[in-house]
């Protein structure tokens, strides 16, 4: 009776573990089942290098490269932002605050990461937009720089908190080792405990971009929504997050425009698994590098 | 070993009890008993306190160190010796919310005082810490970051000193080969002998040995013992030890701590055999600690 109980026990757990897992193939095959359609049509070649995005004109055009284009102009904007602010906090935080900056800073970066996207999309729309639009007399303030902005803002949070666990994972020994043999505080810092941490510092970097890169409330409400090769950081964009949120609810199930909105989510599915794979890739070096195995 | 025929002792044949010079009346243990082995004083303490927040973990610690010999510091823990020997670098000073009083002198200049720079400190009083912590670099920069951050950038110079310094370390042999790879992918004796050879090559006068020995196996640790008794020729060295059957193979001298106190100090022969403080005894034949 009780073997059996224990066996059941462990069946259920098992079962509740694994279900993560079917979750992830359920999505990817929902994903792979209704974006290989479009293939049928458009090339793949055609889909991802194609400059018009017109799914509604007649014939339709499906080139998303000004939807990837955008994705890449935000998060790489983004980062401009959010590596030096949350690298910087994190040295700040490690290295010169106090124990009463830290109570108050850390609590501060976590309730960033804490605001849900649309209070920042809102503020983007209602504060920054106008801001930017008089300041630099745009068209209209809704463009790249804007989202980039935002997005910076949001992934800061993510990028400070790992990136201060890094450094605190450099064992206090190598902080001592070099002091004793006569460096400075900046020395210590520059030579020892930033190398140390770098690849640590890399993965909040990347979890950094992988936020930004998939933020999509935001990006519909700031970036402006033209699905245009953009020119410069003024041009409102249309990232692939946007186009998707935007057009699932008035492209008919199972038209191509519908499955060329999957394959969409397909491609951004497959970058942010690369960024994935890569940070957690490199954090284990990190790990090994430092002796702390596994 | 009241009388110990000095002439007698190895490297000690111009040396007399007369000849002892030192802060007069401040060390009464190292003046009057004339009862530590070596020439005058390199490092002197006196009357040193030392505070964490408001807990006091040394009281009124007045001791000195021959040049070229080796002081073991023993006591059990918690007894402050390696506040002590932490004091001497100024590493303490990486602890927030200690504060100190008193003096350490070196060849004469109070190292504790403002004036002093740290940075030039640690390069003349190098340390060895508990357990072996090379940087995650290969064996070659962890032995060359202390050149470097000391600005010195002449390639030759820096290759000559790091090979000079893993000689003296004894670990020129095993690691010739090895000097690309990562110093974390050495053995932990052979970790601690380059942590040794790395503090070497900033060239010291004064090497602290905070429980080198503490992680490491018995044959590492009878080669840290042996390199120490090398090194003694050219440096002064204290050395903190756990183990009594270490202090009494590698030292020269022996101070006895306990509970923030310094109890006696005297040559490590005669504090063994015939330990003076009630308490010494009862350390060193395992009654406590």
């Amino acid at each position: 009776m009780n073997k059996r109980k224990e066996r059941l026990i462990k069946y259920l757990f098992t079962a509740l573990a694994f279900s993560s897992l079917v979750f992830l193939i359920g999505i990817v095959l929902v994903l792979f089942k209704e974006a290989l359609p479009i293939f049928g049509k458009v090339s793949l070649k055609a889909f991802l290098l194609g400059e018009s995005w017109y799914p509604t004109s007649e014939p339709p055009e499906f080139g998303i490269l000004p939807l990837i284009l955008a994705s890449l102009w935000v998060t790489l904007g983004a980062l401009v932002i959010c590596v030096p602010i949350g690298v910087g906090s994190a040295l700040y935080l490690h290295e010169l605050a106090g124990p009463r900056q830290r109570a108050i800073l850390k609590p501060v970066i976590e309730i960033l990461a804490s605001v849900p996207s649309i209070v920042y999309g809102f503020f983007g729309m209602v504060i920054l937009s106008p801001f930017l639009q008089d300041t630099f007399e745009l068209p209209i303030g809704l463009c790249a720089l804007t989202t980039s902005i935002i997005l910076g803002v949001m992934a800061t949070p993510t990028v400070a908190s790992i990136a201060e666990d890094a450094l605190s994972y450099v064992p206090r020994s190598f902080r001592e080792a070099s002091f004793a043999v006569g460096a400075d505080r900046w020395q210590t810092l520059t030579k020892v405990i930033i190398p140390a941490a770098g690849s640590g510092i890399s993965t909040a970097i990347i979890l950094g971009m992988s936020r930004a890169i998939g933020e999509t409330m935001t990006v519909l409400m700031v970036a402006g929504g033209a699905a245009v090769i953009p020119h410069s950081v003024f041009d409102p964009v249309r990232p692939m997050t946007a186009a998707i949120a935007a057009e699932m609810g008035e492209a008919p199930v199972g038209s191509d425009h519908y499955n060329a909105l999957f394959a969409i989510a397909l491609i951004l599915f497959l970058i942010t698994f690369v960024f994935n794979i890569a940070a957690e890739f490199i954090s284990r070096r990190f790990r090994l590098k430092l002796g702390l195995s596994r | 070993m009241h009388n110990v025929d000095y002439e007698k002792q190895p490297g000690m044949e111009n040396f007399h009890p007369s000849l002892v010079k030192g802060p007069v009346g401040i060390n009464m243990n190292y003046m009057g008993e004339a009862d530590v082995f070596g020439p005058e004083a390199k490092i002197s303490a006196r009357k040193v306190n030392f505070y964490y927040g408001a807990k006091r973990a040394l009281n009124n610690i007045n001791i000195s160190f021959s040049p070229r010999r080796v002081t073991a510091i023993i006591g059990p823990s918690g007894c402050g010796k390696s506040t002590f020997i932490r004091l001497i670098n100024r590493m303490h000073e990486l602890v927030p919310g200690t504060r100190f009083e008193g003096e350490i002198l070196i060849d004469g200049l109070d190292i504790l005082s403002p004036a002093c720079d740290a940075a030039e400190l640690r390069k003349r009083v190098g340390m060895v810490f508990q357990k072996p912590n090379p940087f995650p670099k290969t064996v070659f920069e962890n032995v060359a970051y202390g050149l470097e951050v000391n600005g010195v950038t002449d390639k030759h110079l820096i290759e000559e000193k790091v090979v000079d310094s893993l000689k003296k370390a004894a670990l020129w042999g095993e690691i010739k080969d090895r000097l690309k790879d990562s110093a974390l992918g050495l053995s932990g004796g052979q970790q601690q002998r380059l942590c040794i050879a790395r503090c070497l090559a900033v060239s010291p006068e004064v090497i602290l040995f905070d429980e080198p020995c503490a992680s490491l196996d018995p044959i590492s640790t009878a080669k840290i013992e042996e390199l120490i008794l090398t090194l003694k020729k050219e440096y002064t060295i204290v050395i903190v030890t756990h183990n009594m059957q270490q202090a009494a193979r590698v030292s020269d001298n022996t101070a006895f701590f306990l509970m923030g106190d310094l109890i006696e100090t005297g040559r490590t022969d005669r504090i063994f055999k015939a330990p003076r403080d009630k308490r010494t005894e009862d350390y060193i034949t395992g009654r406590f600690g």
